[in-house]
């Protein structure tokens, strides 16, 4: 596969490591009163879908960005390439 | 030997001569034969044994579908078995010999197993060795292993070098047959970069085995011609001899390139290329499919289009008498070509009018065949064409599904496939050469155009017409055992006994029957057997659909996947800035994480590894020890929003932390469990510096990354990872602080009192070089640890031994520094195994409650089974020269060795030197509370049966006096 890192360009899938699903990035308040129960929630219950899938790469052989990819789970076709810290600047981590 | 069977023409060069064995036999052939069409001119046409019924083989084919000709190549540790001896170049020194087969090759005495073919239909030891039980793995697998198989392997170690890289392009074409030059030279000329691949050794594809014209020349005079000009195109690459083998995502295709036969044996005799092309034009041609009939199998027996290509291109007459049988008009079409060649033809046989051939015969080799009306014929080689299929393999691998087609009775190309790719010419069902070549130019041009080179492309004239094939895939009776699948010994009665039995799927099919399995993948075969099982189930062939492709397209060798990363270089070897050092004093190294490090330094007179172990320690304790820890990861983190930082990656408290102290820090992943420990120092108020474990080092910098960049993107912090940059030692001892102050430059002040337990600083050395040094414990003793820039690794170690001489100075390795710290009761990787939580250490109270963290949630909730309600205790033996064994599990006394009456394990043990006896540390249910009680140490694995005493996790001075010191 080719990631086409946003700064970069298109770079192999080597260079980088999976992590998983980009709901990891909404982490809820570990201070909340409810917060064991939406840990389990935010640690364990992830959709598996056959489709569009917003996931995290961390480019470890690169720039040490963590990225968020938009990709199909079943044709692999990458929609859109984002820096997660932008991202997660501009709050749009959950789209 | 005389080479009888070669004719005149052809395209190898006869000015010289090659010699080379089969099975020990010495013939001759030319530069640009195959070993198949050498074997054949030599009139050699038994060369190895089938599968499973020991049948005698022949070349069946001219190319990379051979399902019957496979050979091993070399000897000794060179040995490559399965080699294809179709695809085999010839060259002076060659060695073959035929495989799996008991005896002389013409005396086969496993051949007895064909007598037993009744019995040894599709599944039948699925049936037949079901009784007694115990039988399979001792006495009926080994047997079925000894008597069916391929090739085998040497067994050693193969010294060929293999390599790997990486080559982009803009267009890929593959296959270099008519449509490929055409795509090819289309897009050459409109100055697009483009690599040419193609498996033969000699570009041309069915041009060097047809006679067409193209252009006005000869169709292999212009092949060659265009390869050539493609050749002196500088933005150009020619790959001969390499197999696209698999299409990946994105445009990546996976080929391996074999070098050519007479490469030194210093270099690579093979190379996996990974290729980015941004377009791809696949012009990987057709395969020819085999007709079902009884005894089709017999040397002799063989593809239409290889007893041309043996003809035209090599010069070969496969038989002196030849009978052509074809399910459309090319087999008149060859009967000509062979007659005007000087070959003489029995007769044609045309399936698609009804004729057919009923029986062979021929022990060792075809002499005749029955025709359908009885008549009897005199020939000692069989053309067979079933038609031809499309190679759509490359367009499956991403999973496009192709599409039946009528007029050529195949699957083609379905309308989706892998983005960036074109498919031209035969593989396209495009059969006729004009076809071919119009296909391949306007695919080459519009793959350059799509990269962005446009430009007109040029016209090539030729003619030619293409043969549609009648639905006719069997000819004979039934009865007679007919060969569908020539590698695997399937025959049309499987087929339909697969079917009877319930497998009338088509994956099911080839896994009850192995149809289309094993090195060939059916590449003749695959079609027939759908067409049968299609009739055998009443419904049609894009019915029953087809099995799905997966790369390989042809075998490729291990050794290429594997390059050079073998042995030693399976991966880097890592030395720390101090390695020379240790060298010197004579260190023993041991792998540890991606380093090699110090495990002890043996002296003269010591009698194993526990003496050096036990002094090293001992030493340390009663005066000073050094260990290079500068493998322990090292992260630099800066910012105004540092200490929040830092505060959130660990579960104890960072916000007291005043500058120029150091605090250990317990760093848990969100479920709850302990990720990794470490020192962290302020060395300034926006600036710490984070000590992880050494196998941590990685994986820590990652996660911090995450909590940067994804967690808390508003923070103002930023990480170094700093691991290789700086050298450090551990001094520990009692005489640790008179060693380091001989080498702490003035003024810095470094008494219990200017550098108390737990301080750090920046500070000089040795007159003027940078360090830094931390007041921090491992061992339990007065240490520190002092690290400086890596270039000074080497000189700070041998600096610290000439100063400490007169102190009793020595260096330990890891293994010292392992037993100090069970010892202190410290946890390592075997108590930090990603199951333990800060409940589990006895750490829990660490965990700050007024601040949200990593893992704050779920503390004390995530457990592994097993690990939820034990706790990190230490035990020593009862009787004192008791040896304890890491992975014990505790009992009561006097209970069964069972799961439920687990207590725990032991995690970690020691010979503690300090206190004379063995020492463990060890999770036990309910630990902390039964201190005092004994219990048994049971290894079962060891045979051990120890009464052991609970006691505290720290066995040498629990109150922490000699850290303050």
């Amino acid at each position: 596969m080719m990631i086409d890192h946003p700064i970069l360009g298109p770079r192999d899938a080597e260079e980088f490591v999976y992590l998983g699903d980009a709901c990891l990035m909404v982490r809820p308040d570990g201070m909340a009163a409810d917060a064991a129960e939406a840990f389990a929630t935010y640690l364990y219950a992830r959709e598996n879908p056959a489709g569009r899938h917003r996931e995290l790469w961390f480019h470890e052989q690169g720039d040490q960005s963590w990225l968020i990819v938009t990709r199909c789970t079943r044709t692999h076709a990458i929609e859109k390439v984002e820096l997660a810290q932008d991202a997660a600047r501009a709050g749009v981590v959950g789209q | 030997m005389t080479q009888h069977h070669r004719i005149g023409g052809g395209l190898v060069d006869r000015s010289q001569s090659l010699s080379f064995t089969f099975n020990g036999r010495t013939m001759q052939g030319h530069p640009g034969d195959t070993l198949a069409s050498a074997l054949l001119a030599n009139g050699v046409r038994l060369v190895g044994r089938s599968f499973k019924y020991h049948r005698p083989r022949g070349m069946f084919s001219a190319g990379p579908e051979e399902p019957n000709a496979l050979v091993t190549l070399g000897e000794g540790a060179r040995t490559e078995p399965n080699t294809r001896a179709t695809m085999a170049e010839l060259f002076n020194g060659l060695q073959a010999a035929s495989q799996n087969h008991r005896g002389p090759l013409g005396f086969d005495l496993m051949a007895a197993t064909d007598l037993l073919a009744p019995f040894l239909g599709a599944g039948f030891y699925y049936k037949t060795f079901m009784w007694p039980r115990a039988f399979w793995e001792r006495v009926y697998e080994p047997l079925i292993r000894r008597a069916a198989g391929l090739g085998a392997l040497s067994g050693q170690d193969d010294p060929g070098l293999y390599d790997k890289g990486y080559r982009h392009c803009d267009v890929l074409v593959i296959g270099a047959g008519p449509a490929g030059m055409a795509a090819a030279l289309a897009a050459g000329r409109a100055g697009a970069r483009v690599i040419l691949a193609d498996e033969d050794f000699r570009p041309g594809g069915r041009l060097l085995a047809e006679w067409h014209e193209i252009d006005g020349q000869p169709g292999a005079d212009w092949a060659a011609a265009a390869w050539a000009e493609l050749d002196g195109m500088e933005h150009v690459r020619l790959m001969p001899r390499c197999t696209v083998f698999g299409v990946y995502d994105h445009g990546i295709c996976g080929a391996v390139e074999l070098t050519a036969p007479d490469t030194p044996e210093d270099r690579p005799r093979q190379v996996m290329w990974r290729i980015y092309a941004r377009r791809t034009v696949l012009c990987a041609g057709a395969t020819e499919r085999s007709l079902v009939f009884p005894g089709n199998d017999r040397p002799g027996v063989m593809l239409a289009g290889a007893v041309q290509a043996y003809a035209n291109r090599w010069a070969v007459a496969a038989g002196r008498n030849i009978a052509v049988l074809a399910n459309h008009d090319g087999g008149a079409d060859l009967a000509e070509e062979l007659r005007a060649a000087g070959l003489s033809v029995a007769a044609v046989v045309e399936a698609h009018n009804g004729q057919g051939v009923a029986a062979t015969r021929g022990r060792l080799g075809l002499r005749g065949v029955t025709l359908g009306d009885g008549r009897r014929l005199d020939c000692d080689c069989l053309a067979v064409s079933g038609g031809w299929s499309p190679n759509i393999h490359l367009t499956c691998h991403l999973d496009s599904r192709p599409v039946w087609c009528d007029d050529i009775q195949a699957f083609v190309p379905g309308s989706v496939l892998p983005e960036g790719m074109r498919v031209a010419g035969a593989a396209n069902g495009a059969f006729s050469l004009p076809d071919c070549l119009a296909e391949g130019q306007a695919a080459g041009r519009a793959a350059a155009e799509a990269a962005g080179h446009p430009a007109a492309a040029p016209v090539h004239r030729a003619s030619g017409i293409a043969h549609a094939p009648a639905p006719v895939w069997r000819t004979g009776p039934e009865k007679g055992r007919a060969w569908v699948d020539l590698q695997n010994d399937v025959t049309a009665k499987d087929i339909a006994l697969a079917r009877r039995e319930g497998f009338g799927a088509v994956e099911h099919l080839k896994r009850y029957t192995t149809l289309g399995m094993a090195t060939d993948q059916g590449k003749t075969s695959n079609l027939p057997g759908l067409a049968l099982l299609a009739g055998a189930t009443g419904r049609s062939i894009p019915e029953t659909g087809t099995t799905r492709y997966r790369p390989p397209y042809t075998p490729v060798s291990i050794g290429a996947f594997a390059g050079r990363e073998r042995g030693r270089h399976f991966r880097p070897v890592r030395h720390t800035p101090a390695h020379d050092w240790a060298a010197r004093l004579g260190a023993s190294f041991t792998e540890s994480g991606l380093w090699l490090r110090a495990e002890w330094f043996a002296r003269p007179g010591e009698t194993g590894w526990r003496d050096s172990v036990d002094r090293e320690a001992r030493q340390t304790r009663a005066a000073v020890g050094i260990c290079d820890v500068s493998t322990l990861g090292k992260i630099d983190i800066r910012g105004r929003d540092a200490l929040s930082f830092v505060d959130f990656v660990f579960c104890n408290g960072f916000a007291s932390l005043p500058v120029g102290k150091v605090r250990y820090g317990l760093m848990l992943r969100e479920d709850g469990l302990v990720m990794d420990d470490g020192t962290t120092a302020r060395l300034g108020e926006h600036h710490f510096l984070m000590t992880t474990t050494t196998a941590n080092a990685g994986p820590v910098y990652r996660h911090l990354e995450f909590v940067r960049q994804c967690l808390q993107p508003h923070w103002d912090v930023h990480l170094v990872p700093e691991t290789d940059g700086w050298a450090q030692f551990s001094v520990a001892g009692p005489k640790s602080r008179a060693l380091l102050s001989r080498l702490v430059d003035a003024p810095f002040d470094i008494s219990n009192a200017g550098f108390p337990f737990m301080a750090c600083a920046e500070l000089t050395v040795c007159g003027g070089t940078r360090a830094r040094l931390f007041r921090i414990s491992f061992s339990g003793e007065l240490a520190y640890e002092i690290a400086v820039p890596a270039r000074y690794g080497n000189a700070l170690g041998a600096a610290l031994m000439e100063a400490g001489a007169d102190l009793g100075v020595l260096a330990y390795g890891v293994e010292a520094l392992d037993v100090m710290r069970v010892e202190k009761g410290h946890p390592s990787g075997n108590e930090l195994n990603g199951q333990t939580g800060p409940v589990h250490l006895g750490m829990d109270r660490m965990a700050s409650r007024r601040k949200d963290y990593v893992g704050r949630a779920r503390l004390g909730i995530s457990h592994v089974d097993g690990a939820e309600d034990v706790q990190l205790v230490g035990v020593r033996p009862v009787r004192e020269g008791d040896t304890l064994w890491n992975g014990a599990h505790f009992l009561e006394p006097g209970a069964a060795a069972t799961l439920e009456a687990d207590q725990g394990w032991m995690s970690s043990v020691t010979h503690s030197p300090a206190l004379g006896h063995a020492v463990g540390l060890a999770f036990i249910r309910n630990g902390a509370a039964r201190i005092g009680e004994r219990l048994r140490a049971v290894d079962l694995v060891r045979g051990s049966d120890v009464e052991v005493e609970i006691v505290p996790p720290h066995f040498l001075d629990p109150e922490g006096e000699r850290l303050h010191a």
